[in-house]
């Protein structure tokens, strides 16, 4: 194993045991040297290099990515940079542009550049969920979790306190003051993992004592989650039609994001 | 022979990608369930096409899905498996350097082992040996317990197996690095690990023990398919295909 570990070494390197907080912290300095380079120098660079070197390059992109993806955490450029693009940084923008095609032509999925200051990037998925399927997927639970307060939050217009979303979470028996078999701490999974991972926006609500937070759609949720479907589920589970809601209705029905969700699809 | 990746089959993509490994039926229930989601043909017995389409994109990228069969139940299953560094791009962002050297070395043991199995004693032991960091007792059984959920290890009574899945990833690797000790199934001619041998010692050749299941099935006198000597082993039944199975 020892022998064959040379892709795995540039992944391995000690960042991935880390707490995230104090990588971003020591990351930030790394990226300020990173000047993307212009496209002669780009041009001078690949003429060096052979296609061969350059596929499997952006193989070893492409492969980052997917692991880092399997936490749903935003992949940093100065990581990419700093342990797999490394010498090649010269020729970045290239291989970024082939990893981008390669996410969008072979595993419907679509690398987005969610912070353009810290330059972090998620991959989000191209293709509608499969309602019952996807993404309420009886094998990953805590995305049912995830669905039940995305809901909630559409349903109550885009943001609510962070009191309604426990008791919610309590009536369907999830109590996030308990450590639930299934979820561990739930409180830690909703307020720092799906917030991590952008499908969530918890942010304090000022001047209150004790202290209250309040929920958000975050960006991954916008760009990957159909508003339609949830409107679809919520239909059906209060076997209600989701036209009823209208003002929810012309939401999911006119949104670029939930549009663009839609029309992915070749119904 | 590549024909273009459709929406049907990157769905069924994205699916392996979760699920890492799916069983012959399933994989059959997936392959319908993409093609009618986005309206395209489904023959079939178009399956292993379908996959061959994937895989031709894939390739670029050191993945595959590659098929093989469970040595319990002798059910087919599909992996998605990573070839670039073989299992280690995977594991290695989950496991620290001296687990891998622990899981390595049960591999050894259930090498070097008749039954292809290592016993949790043995694991242990084997611990006095590591180069890297060595692991308390408790610290390696923890290790075993999650090589065994993250589906690496197949544990039963004590005795742990490598998995379906790990099997079919880590073939060529273990194909490499312990080329004189790999045992080679005479029937199916893949790996072999939980088997019967032909105690014939200028024979000895290898079978699966679902191989030996359907091979003998049905005649009078089981003989070895290479020395024709007496096989003296316990041949096991046909198994049905949904039986228990295990990855
Ligand atoms: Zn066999
Ligand atoms: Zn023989």
């Amino acid at each position: 194993m020892t022998q064959r570990r040379r892709l795995s070494n540039t992944q391995n390197s000690p960042q991935s045991r880390q707490q995230p907080g104090t990588l971003m912290a020591q990351e930030e300095d790394d990226d300020s040297t990173f000047t993307q380079p212009s496209t002669s120098q780009v041009q001078r660079g690949l003429e060096k290099l052979t296609p061969a070197q350059v596929e499997q390059k952006t193989a070893e992109v492409v492969q980052y990515f997917l692991v880092k993806d399997q936490k749903k955490i935003p992949i940093r450029r100065a990581d990419l940079v700093k342990h797999v693009v490394k010498d090649y940084r010269n020729i970045y923008p290239e291989i970024i542009k082939r990893a981008e095609r390669t996410f969008d032509q072979v595993f419907g999925l679509k690398l987005v550049e969610i912070d353009t200051k810290s330059h972090s990037y998620i991959l989000i998925n191209k293709m509608e969920p499969v309602v019952g399927a996807s993404i309420i997927n009886p094998t990953n639970p805590k995305m049912g979790l995830l669905f039940v307060i995305l809901s909630i939050i559409f349903m109550k217009g885009g943001l609510v306190r962070e009191n309604l979303i426990w008791s919610t979470l309590k009536k369907l028996r999830v109590d996030p003051g308990e450590k639930h078999e299934e979820f561990g701490d739930v409180r830690k999974v909703v307020t720092d993992e799906f917030v991590r991972q952008r499908y969530l926006e918890y942010v304090r609500i000022p001047h209150t004592e004790p202290v209250e937070h309040e929920f958000r759609w975050g960006q991954r949720a916008d760009k990957e989650v159909s508003k339609a479907k949830i409107l679809e589920f919520m239909g059906q589970l209060h076997e209600q039609d989701p036209q009823s809601w209208s003002q929810q209705y012309r939401e999911a029905h006119s949104t670029p994001s939930s549009s663009q969700a839609s029309t992915s699809s070749q119904r | 022979m590549s024909r273009q990746m459709g929406d049907s089959h990157r769905r069924f993509l994205q699916t392996m990608m979760v699920s890492g490994i799916v069983d012959e039926q399933e994989a059959r229930t997936l392959y319908k369930h993409c093609c009618e989601t986005h309206n395209t043909q489904c023959a079939p017995d178009k399956l292993d096409d379908f996959i061959d389409t994937i895989n031709s994109k894939l390739q670029p990228m050191f993945m595959q899905i590659r098929k093989g069969m469970s040595e319990d139940s002798g059910q087919q299953y599909y992996a998605l498996v990573n070839m670039s560094e073989t299992e280690v791009t995977r594991m290695s962002s989950d496991y620290a350097d001296n687990e891998l050297e622990l899981f390595r070395k049960t591999i050894e043991l259930i090498m070097g082992a008749e039954n292809g199995k290592a016993s949790s004693t043995d694991i242990l032991n084997s611990v006095d040996s590591m180069t890297t960091k060595k692991m308390k007792k408790s610290e390696t059984e923890h290790l075993l317990n999650r090589l065994v959920h993250d589906k690496w290890l197949c544990e039963k009574r004590g005795e742990y197996t490598l998995s379906t899945r790990c099997i079919i990833e880590m073939e060529p690797y273990i194909r490499e690095m312990y080329q004189d000790q790999v045992k080679v199934c005479h029937i199916c001619h893949n790996i072999a690990f939980q088997c019967q041998i032909c105690e014939n010692p200028t024979c000895g050749i290898k079978i699966h023990n679902p191989c030996v299941a359907r091979y003998f099935q049905g005649r009078a006198e089981p003989r070895c398919p290479a020395c024709d000597d007496f096989w003296p082993h316990e041949i096991p039944e046909v198994r049905r295909p949904q039986s228990q199975s295990r990855r």
